[in-house]
Order: C-alpha cells, then sequence, then structure tokens
C-alpha cells in the first residue's frame, strides 16, 4: 500500500497544466483543509464532551447522537448571525485580524509531516517556519484588539502580545533541542530520524536522558502560545469579558475560535513530530512479531499523527478544565526565570550529549 | 524623589535599597485609564458596577457604584403588614433565604415576646445551617470561577442541589422559601426529613476534601490569593465588617457564639480563624479557608440538631403564631449571623398599625464591600477580581 500511494503522490506532484500547481493543490492543500476542519470541529466538540465528563455533565446531547453535530450546527447559527461591526472601530483593522489569526494557524500546517508520503510542503526549513508563522497570530491579535476600540480588548490584546513574544523563546530554544538531536530543521527528516524496529525507543524523547526537560518545556510554553488554561489570561473571561475578541460576533467570532482550536492541534502536532515520532509507530518489533511493521506506512502514518495530535489535546483540555488561572506577572516570571534558563540549560545539556553520547 | 523630579528627570518610580534611592524608570509618563467594570461583567457578582483608574493593570483607585438592583425593600415594609415582609427578606440575599426569614422573624418575636416551641427552633436552625452550606458553596465556587477554574464551580453547584431539593421537599420553594413565619413555621418538615438530612450530610463530608484537593491546597490557586487584599483587625473592625470576612482577618466573631440566639447555646461547634500557618491573616486565601471550613462545623451542628430534635407528636408548627401580628409600640434591634456576616434588622412599631413604621435591614455585604477602596488600592486587576470574589457579595443584599 505504501508503495502506491508514493507512487500516486510522485505523479500527482508533477501535474501542472498551464504552470499551476494543481497536482500538488489536488494531493496537499484540499485533504490539509479537511484535516484542518475536522480537527477543529470535533477538538470543538470533543472540548465539550471531555469538560462535561469531568465536571458530571452530559454536554451537548441534541443534535445528531449524543450531539456529535453539535459543532456543525453551532457553525451554521453563527454564519446567520448579523456581522456587526462597531460604529468606533476601526473598521480594517476590525476585519483583517482574525483573518490574519486564522492564516497564522493554519499556514503552520503546510510543514506538517501527516504521512512518509503526505506533506504539504517538504521545507528544508520547516521547523523553523511553524515557528515563525506562529508569530503571525500576534498581528492579528493585536489588529482585533486594537481595532475593537474596547478597553478590555486593548488589555488582552496586550497582555496576549507580551505573553507569545516572551513564551516563543524557551519554545524555540526547547524545540531547537529536538531539531540539534535530528540534524536538521526539516520535519519529515526529524520524523525519519525516530523510525525504527524498536518503535517508541527510537522516538526523541526516549533518545537521550535530557529530552524530558525540552519536550516538558515545549509544551508548558506551547499551552501559552496559544492561549490555553492556566495561560489563558489574554481572554480571562473572569477579568476581561473575552478579552480580544470582546467586540467579535457571527462568523468573525467563529474564525477566531476556530484559529484557537487549529493552533491547539498545530502545536500539539509540532510536539508529537519532534519528541514523539509523527507518523512513526510506537508499536516495536518484537521476533517475527512485527508490530512495527504492521502499523508503519503512509496510510497509518495520518492515524498515528492525528492520534498523537489529539493525545496532547486531550492533555490540554484536561489541565484547562483543572487548574485556576496565573496571574499576568506571575505568568511573566515563569517565562522568563525559570522556563528560559532551564531551556538553556536543557540546550547545552542535549548538545553535550550529542557530541560525546553517540 | 522630589529632588529628582525637579532636576527634570521628569516622572520618577523609584525603589529603596539599603537606604539608597535607586531610580528604576525614568522619563516614563503613563496616564491613567478610566476603566468601568460592570455592571456587566462576568465576576461583579451581579449588578455591581466598580469604576477603576487604572495604570496599566495597576488599578489606582476602585469605586463601587450600588442601586442597580434596589427594589425598595425598606420602603415595602412599611405598607405591607409583619408576616407579609417574610418573602421580601428572602429577596434580599437570595442565596441565603433562610437565614434572612430567620433574622427578620427573630426580631418581630423579640418585639412580642413570642414564645416558640422548641421544635421549630431545630427545624429552624437545621434549614438555616443547611442554607448556610449551600450559600458558602455558592461563594467558594463563584471565587474559583474568579480565578480561572470551572470545574470546582460545578462540583459546588452539584453538592448544592441536594440542600436545594431538601429545602424544597419542605417548604415547597427552592430559593425563595417563605418557610420561617413570625412565632412559627409555614408547615412542619416532612416525615423523613431528618433520615435524608443524615444521608445528605454522611455524604457530603467526603466532597469537601475533593473541593480542597481541587482549590485550596492548589499550587495556582494558592499563589492566586495569599497575601491578596490583606485587611488588619483593626481597620476590619473600623469598617465594621462581620461574619466570615471579620473572621478571616483574626477575629474570633461570630454572632451564634458572641450574641446567642435560638438553641445555638446548647450546640456544639467551633469558630474557625485562620492560625496564619497557610494563610496570610486577613488575605483572601484566609476568608476563602474561613468558609471552606465553616461548612464542617455547620454539618456538626445539623448533625447534633437531629439528634437533639424533639418528635413531631402532638406538634403544630403554627400552633404559636399569634392571631394578630400588632406589636406593642416601640422599637427593636435583633440581629443573627448570616452566611456572609451579621443580618440585622431595626423595626419600629407604633402599637396601633400591623404594619411597621420603619424597618431597616443593616446588610453584611453592603459593609463588607465598603472597604473596596483600601483593599483594592495598588492592587493587579486579577487581583482585583480575586478581591471582589472573596468579599463574597450578593447585590441583592447590597442594594435591597
Amino acid at each position: 500500500m505504501g508503495n502506491t500511494l508514493n507512487g500516486w503522490s510522485e505523479a500527482l506532484v508533477g501535474f501542472n497544466p498551464m504552470g499551476l500547481p494543481l497536482g500538488l493543490v489536488i494531493l496537499a492543500a484540499i485533504p490539509l483543509v479537511f484535516i484542518a476542519l475536522y480537527s477543529l470541529t470535533y477538538g470543538v466538540y470533543g472540548e465539550r464532551k471531555i469538560s462535561a465528563f469531568m465536571q458530571d455533565r452530559l454536554g451537548p446531547m441534541e443534535v445528531g447522537k449524543w450531539g456529535i453535530l453539535q459543532t456543525i450546527a453551532d457553525i451554521l447559527k453563527l454564519l446567520q448571525k448579523e456581522d456587526i461591526v462597531p460604529a468606533s472601530a476601526d473598521k480594517f483593522l476590525f476585519v483583517i485580524g482574525p483573518g490574519v489569526l486564522f492564516v497564522g494557524s493554519f499556514l503552520a500546517f503546510a510543514v506538517l509531516p501527516f504521512s512518509s508520503a503526505f506533506i504539504g510542503a517538504s521545507l528544508n526549513v520547516g521547523l523553523f517556519f511553524a515557528i515563525g508563522i506562529v508569530s503571525l497570530e500576534v498581528v492579528g491579535i493585536l489588529a482585533a484588539g486594537w481595532g475593537s476600540n474596547n478597553k478590555w480588548s486593548l488589555y488582552g490584546a496586550v497582555r496576549s502580545v507580551a505573553q507569545i513574544v516572551s513564551y516563543e523563546i524557551p519554545a524555540a530554544i526547547a524545540l531547537l533541542c529536538g531539531a540539534m538531536m535530528a540534524g536538521t530543521l526539516d520535519m519529515q527528516q526529524i520524523t525519519l530520524h525516530q523510525s525504527g524496529h524498536w518503535g517508541f525507543a527510537h522516538f526523541f524523547l526516549f533518545q537521550s536522558p535530557i529530552a524530558w526537560l525540552p519536550f516538558l518545556i515545549y509544551f508548558i510554553a506551547s499551552l501559552a502560545e496559544v492561549n490555553r488554561a492556566p495561560f489563558d489570561i489574554p481572554e480571562a473571561e473572569s477579568e476581561l469579558v473575552a478579552g480580544y475578541f470582546t467586540e467579535y460576533t457571527g462568523m468573525k467570532f467563529a474564525v477566531i475560535f476556530l484559529a484557537e482550536y487549529g493552533s491547539m492541534f498545530m502545536v500539539s502536532a509540532i510536539i508529537s513530530v519532534v519528541f514523539l515520532g509523527g507518523w512513526n509507530s510506537p508499536f516495536p518489533n518484537i521476533g517475527s512479531f512485527a508490530l512495527n511493521d504492521w502499523t508503519n506506512g503512509p496510510g497509518w502514518g495520518v492515524t498515528w499523527m492525528i492520534l498523537k495530535g489529539f493525545f496532547f489535546i486531550f492533555v490540554q483540555m484536561w489541565l484547562r478544565w483543572t487548574l485556576p488561572r496565573l496571574r499576568v506577572d506571575q505568568l511573566m516570571y515563569l517565562c522568563w526565570k525559570v522556563l528560559t534558563p532551564f531551556a538553556f540549560i536543557s540546550f547545552v545539556l542535549t548538545a553535550v550529549w550529542e557530541i560525546y553520547v553517540p | 524623589m522630589q529632588e529628582l523630579e525637579k532636576a527634570g528627570v521628569g516622572s520618577v518610580r523609584v525603589t529603596r535599597k539599603s537606604d539608597k534611592v535607586v531610580v528604576i524608570e525614568k522619563d516614563l509618563v503613563t496616564e491613567e485609564m478610566l476603566l468601568a467594570m460592570g455592571p456587566q461583567h462576568p465576576s461583579t457578582h451581579g449588578v455591581l458596577k466598580l469604576e477603576c483608574l487604572t495604570d496599566g493593570e495597576v488599578i489606582t483607585q476602585a469605586e463601587p457604584y450600588l442601586g442597580y438592583l434596589h427594589r425598595c425593600f425598606e420602603k415595602h415594609c412599611e405598607n405591607v403588614d409583619y408576616p407579609a415582609i417574610v418573602p421580601y427578606t428572602d429577596r434580599m440575599d437570595y442565596l441565603a433565604g433562610m437565614n434572612s426569614e430567620m433574622a427578620y422573624c427573630i426580631a418581630v418575636e423579640k418585639l412580642m415576646d413570642v414564645e416558640i416551641p422548641r421544635r421549630v427552633e431545630f427545624i429552624r436552625v437545621i434549614v438555616a445551617e443547611l442554607n448556610r452550606i449551600a450559600s458558602h458553596l455558592v461563594a467558594i465556587g463563584t471565587f474559583g470561577i474568579d480565578l480561572g477554574a470551572f470545574t470546582p464551580f460545578l462540583f459546588c453547584f452539584r453538592d448544592r442541589e441536594h440542600i436545594l431539593s431538601l429545602l424544597e421537599w419542605a417548604s415547597g420553594a427552592r430559593m425563595l422559601y417563605n418557610y420561617i413565619w413570625i412565632g412559627g413555621l409555614a408547615y412542619d418538615v416532612p416525615a423523613d426529613f431528618n433520615k435524608r438530612v443524615r444521608e445528605f450530610v454522611d455524604y457530603f463530608r467526603p466532597q469537601t476534601v475533593e473541593l480542597f484537593r481541587l482549590l485550596t491546597e492548589n499550587e495556582i490557586f494558592v499563589k492566586r490569593t495569599k497575601g491578596i487584599g490583606i485587611m488588619p483587625a483593626d481597620v476590619a473592625i473600623n469598617y465594621g465588617w462581620s461574619g466570615p470576612m471579620l473572621r478571616g482577618s483574626g477575629v474570633k466573631w461570630d454572632l451564634r457564639r458572641n450574641d446567642p440566639y435560638s438553641i445555638y447555646p446548647e450546640l456544639q461547634f467551633d469558630v474557625p480563624v485562620p492560625d496564619g500557618k497557610f494563610s496570610d491573616v486577613g488575605d483572601c486565601l484566609s476568608r476563602h479557608l474561613v468558609r471552606a471550613l465553616e461548612m464542617e462545623e455547620s454539618l456538626k451542628i445539623i448533625e447534633q440538631c437531629i439528634d437533639k430534635m424533639p418528635s413531631s407528636e402532638g406538634f403544630n408548627s403554627r400552633s404559636a403564631i399569634p392571631k394578630r401580628i400588632r406589636p406593642k409600640a416601640g422599637e427593636v434591634y435583633a440581629r443573627a449571623e448570616n452566611p456572609r456576616g451579621e443580618l440585622g434588622f431595626y423595626i419600629q412599631s407604633d402599637g396601633k398599625s400591623t404594619k411597621p413604621v420603619r424597618c431597616h435591614a443593616r446588610s453584611s455585604c453592603f459593609v463588607n464591600l465598603s472597604a473596596m477602596k483600601d483593599l483594592s488600592k495598588g492592587q493587579l486587576l486579577p487581583d482585583l477580581v480575586a478581591i471582589i470574589g472573596s468579599i463574597d457579595i450578593v447585590l441583592g443584599e447590597i442594594d435591597r
């Protein structure tokens, strides 16, 4: 199955009628859009069901069996809503804010390797691109917050910018540890470095005794980067009403909402690629019982990737519905005085390990 | 500092390190922003409006504006008969209706010298303490929400639901009971009420442990509340604070002990006061702790009441209710320990009318909230939310 898929994809990439890369669009862009939208839709549904489970509730039960169509109904409802732009808002910024935000979270999907045969754009600086493109979200948040001409939105936007820009430093350094272990920034190559007959033992998390430190640092920093609890101070509903999207209604609100879930999946996918082997199967081969060989391949890869991504999304939700929120200064303290020094330490230790231990 | 400003440095923020003045910021002129927090804001617990002057995230001044829920309670009282005031008291502190009714009925009974049957007193104390637990559950849950913890809130409401169904079983209503009447009760409790209350007590004890693990012992929760909004005991007394707020500041003052009413002198219970080991005395965490520990004491009271309660044989809950409620001329002030502090009723009667000439309610939340300006000065915006949450305001009682 694997070879046919590989052959297919190579043939399709070469399909460029009239100089347009139509093959690439069919191969990469359309499935990516579907993966992204499905992960968003069912991320939202999952969040509501998981939080309900944790809180002794049922969650959505009305639309479809067990409410599985609830998100679709919500989106339809939001589509019908009046699109209000406040009279005193900066109209241009107000309108482009959600768009920039969505593009920022969505573009990083391009470099995520979903399987050995399926990656939107196999850049040789893929990881760098993914780290960099997240920063675009800051522009969207600032535009939305400032353009709303609302004091709460402004608070949310300023908090958010300070938070995301700060937390990018430990996040990027932690990811560099993974890149160092692979010796490349290419997401596909990083994943390939973690494949082997021993399954999970080849994952970078288990490859060096230090790797758990950058793994943990990146996980915590990624929570802050996507504004999830306990770092959700930019949209802290009990303090700032709804933060930078207080004034948004209808589809613009939905776009912001979906962008948030998109980023959640994106950081989960990045952490699985860099530390947990991406699309590689975690099962080892045991003698003739070749579990790893059976569960690897382009089709399986997508499954593993999405399963790992959703596992981290689940952990994010679990934390969100358990922990209270940090204060602004405590958040900055954690970033600059705890995570960043430890990220540097893990960076140096990983470098030493990579050089002196084969 | 003034010298530096004179020297043309502009606005200066300085800090003192071992007697040396160190300039940490200069030429930074910041503009204060007027921020209207409420009346529509998720964490003002109703329709409180706070007008804050903010310098970035720092609150330089926060002034509460009241009256959005004003329903002319005191004027209404002058125009209805004494028994008809009881439902109005329910609507003051709607989270602890039983306690408000009890305070009002005690005031009128004191004015008329009514002798109450013992069983009525026991039932009153049971429902009032149940309602105190329900009210504290809401206070703790919403305090959690203010700090961003949503799940404990729903756990609190799940347990409160059991109390509400018990009270509904007794009185027929879930929040606005009209159950405690002047001189008696609307009805006796149902036959198996005591058994069910005991079941609830047994169910609820372990639940508080879970609540403690989720909130009180949570590292982030402690970080957010410890040392925030400290109120020294003397200032608290000067402000006239009462209830868990005053006890949070380390003053052992509980009207059930210090000015006993009903059958409280016969009952064994502690008055929890923070010892300063887990929290700084007088901060938000202390006030939260007092509420959390008080629920356990209320459970103890309920258990004792069930054990000591006289049987229902030949009991008529309305036997002591006066035929005609027309107190002799005079005035009375009676107070009771509500979940939020001292709720007092001042009633004046001219001896001729069946309506009070004047009925004033001393609201505990109103007095507690008056310290807002002092508490909030120099705090961060998220701390302001924590402080409001720890005061545990009910706007229905503040505005009346």
